[in-house]
């Protein structure tokens, strides 16, 4: 009844090629931004906007990327926390060197660095594929965590590892309050979303999607695969880059390179498989389901608090975790951007589905 | 010059001889990647948990043997259990998907194992003492230790029984059939479901073995489970899908990253083993793709 294109004619070129082409999915997506303007500062603590809401919109982003580049373009990478690293340690460089930069430009920057690294990265992809590059992206992973460590130039030449962000201003408006730095990620967010949204729809993305299926055969038709192949690790590592930069400067405020390890790497992949490879919408299902459910495990393992040593209720959360990634991905391998789907399939027919 | 020539040769034998260790996890890998086409990120998780549970049965005044017996069983156990919850549910699925439900097997056996068990560092003396072996170090000056000399032979006599078991027989010719192709050997009758347990089983030994050995250099804690991330450059190297390969290639990256880590680490900076050997294993790979001994991938449209 409510979910149906019935009358709604596709009547130019135009209307046919939007990102959403029936109304109702446009009236959602407003009303999402709405809620995301002026819903959330209404509802939501500040507990919860520092706690759960950024890391939720960082890990989105990051996702993205993520997605980018193993969804769309097939090529598996354990390597995206470098990613992340080089962006947040690069816009740590550029805030704290050059204050005269724009933070919004620090982080673009950001980005277009973790690219460039990125790109070196992939270098390898044409002639390595499948889990032997999985592998090789490994080395770039360890290779990140070893420079980061080892030579303090990139903490400014600190003794302690772990350095605080300088402050933010944009305009001469200083970023401070958890709703300041909510809106600044959401920013982001929302305007890296609906670009990739619109990249993958492009001759571009098309490019990347018949690499995934068949690198050989998209050859054959004339696609370049270098070309495309680092472009996907290019746009993948600006993603992570800008998320990273995000999550160093508005979540943690500090840079510190253990926080972007191999499990972090592991993390957002989970989030593009759990979400959906090939979509953009399962970045943020994958990143909401990766980012609530230890917080949900927790909460859990705090009414049991006093009753069991909380060695155990570590290991247990990790069983429990581990548990439910290969329960969802027996019940729904494709994702929860396909439950989605098949619920708007079903949706079109209600209440009468014959 | 002669001291640094023997110093020279020592750290080689010594690379040698740690990659031997590496080559015994990376064997787990490849004995499932062979079968059934499953990158097992959980190998790490399974050495760990091998490894506790024959610390523990030992510790508990258990004969040698029978512990080693009991924890055999237990990883058997554990193969089928994989076999059923796990890989049945997901056959026919893309390669990604069971990749990422290793990972998630990999948490769930660093859970178990350390939740059954405890996360104590527990020492682990299989009556193999690290020493040095005194006659080579009289006559050439050179010090090999003795436990890495023993556990090379260990990893030789199971690699000659795990080839001996690929071989022969009807278990070994059904393994050979699966490996070379699931659906093929499927519709000429072969269990498949059979031989993936009995091919995690092989695994979980491999894992029993390695855990014994790491567990006795290390004590068996969390950190034998990382052993696995050691083994990964050594699996491209070789190849995903060779016995030998995951060998040869144990020798050549345990040898290249030793004399790395003495020679080269000192100039730019030190700890250079977290990454060094995935270098050396991409710098083969950008020749040979498929890894030394691995199956030539032959692309069609």
């Amino acid at each position: 009844m409510l979910y149906r294109e019935t009358g709604q004619f596709k009547t130019s070129y135009k209307g046919d090629m939007a990102i959403f082409t029936i109304r109702q999915d446009r009236w959602a997506l407003i009303a999402v931004l709405v809620f995301v303007v002026i819903g959330v500062p209404l509802i939501a603590s500040q507990h919860v906007i520092a706690g759960y809401l950024v890391p939720f919109l960082i890990w989105s982003l990051a996702a993205i990327g993520l997605n980018i580049l193993t969804g769309y373009t097939g090529q598996l990478s354990l390597g995206h926390g470098a990613f992340m690293a080089v962006g947040a340690y690069s816009a740590y460089n550029l805030a704290s060197r050059v204050p005269e930069l724009p933070i919004i430009l620090v982080f673009l920057l950001a980005g277009l660095i973790a690219a460039v690294f990125g790109i070196l990265v992939g270098s390898p992809s044409l002639r390595i594929k499948g889990f032997y590059l999985a592998v090789a992206t490994l080395a770039a992973q360890f290779f990140v965590e070893w420079v980061f460590a080892t030579y303090p130039w990139f903490v400014g030449g600190a003794a302690s590892m772990v350095i605080d962000t300088p402050p933010m201003d944009i305009f001469g408006y200083r970023i401070s309050s958890h709703l300041d730095n909510y809106y600044l990620v959401a920013g982001f967010v929302v305007v890296g979303a609906l670009f990739a949204k619109n990249l993958v729809r492009s001759e571009i993305g098309r490019a990347w999607m018949a690499i995934r299926d068949m690198d050989v055969a998209a050859e054959v038709i004339g696609i370049r695969p270098l070309y495309t192949k680092l472009s996907a690790f290019a746009v993948s590592s600006f993603y992570g880059g800008v998320a990273g930069a995000l999550y160093a400067f508005c979540y943690v405020k500090s840079v510190d390179f253990t926080a972007f390890d191999l499990f972090v790497s592991l993390k957002v992949l989970f989030m593009v498989i759990i979400g959906g490879m090939g979509s953009i919408l399962g970045c943020f299902l994958g990143a909401a389901f990766i980012v609530i459910l230890p917080i949900v495990l927790n909460e859990i393992a705090h009414l049991f608090a006093g009753q069991v040593p909380s060695a155990l209720l570590t290991n247990l959360e990790h069983m429990i975790f581990g548990g439910l990634i290969i329960f969802f991905l027996i019940v729904e391998p494709h994702g929860l951007a396909r439950l989605w789907t098949t619920m708007k399939e079903k949706l079109r027919l209600w209440p009468f589905p014959h | 010059m002669l001291m640094e020539l023997a110093f020279a040769i020592e750290v080689l034998i010594a690379g040698l001889l740690s990659g031997v260790m590496y080559s015994l996890v990376a064997l787990g890998f490849v004995l499932i990647f062979k079968a059934s086409g499953v990158f097992n990120f959980a190998q790490g998780a399974m050495v760990l948990f091998a490894a506790l549970t024959f610390v523990r049965i030992l510790e508990m005044g258990v004969n040698f043997w029978l512990a080693v017996a009991i924890a055999l069983a237990v990883m058997i156990l554990l193969a089928i259990i994989i076999e059923r919850v796990m890989l049945r549910p997901l056959v026919a699925q893309p390669v990604i998907i069971l990749f990422m439900a290793t990972i998630g097997l990999n948490y769930f056996l660093e859970g178990l194992a350390q939740g059954i068990w405890d996360s104590q560092v527990h020492g682990l003396d299989i009556g193999i003492p690290d020493v040095p072996w005194m006659s080579v170090l009289e006559s050439t000056n050179i010090l090999i230790s003795l436990f890495d000399v023993w556990s090379a032979v260990i990893c030789g006599i199971l690699v000659l029984l795990l080839a001996f078991f690929f071989q022969k027989g009807r278990i070994g010719r059904a393994l050979r059939a699966v490996a070379d192709d699931n659906q093929a050997a499927m519709s000429v009758g072969i269990p498949l479901q059979l031989i993936w347990a009995i091919v995690w089983a092989a695994a979980g030994l491999v894992a029993l073995v390695a855990g014994t050995l790491w567990g006795q250099r290390l004590g068996v804690q969390f950190s034998i489970s990382l052993v696995a991330l050691k083994a990964l450059p050594v699996l491209i190297l070789g190849g995903f899908n060779s016995i030998a390969g995951a060998i040869i290639g144990g020798l050549i990256i345990g040898a290249t990253e030793k004399l790395a880590e003495v020679y080269l680490g000192p100039i730019i900076g030190g700890g250079i083993e977290s990454w060094s050997a995935y270098f050396i294993a991409m710098l083969f790979l950008i020749f040979r793709p498929q890894g030394l001994f691995g199956e030539e991938i032959i692309e069609r449209v």
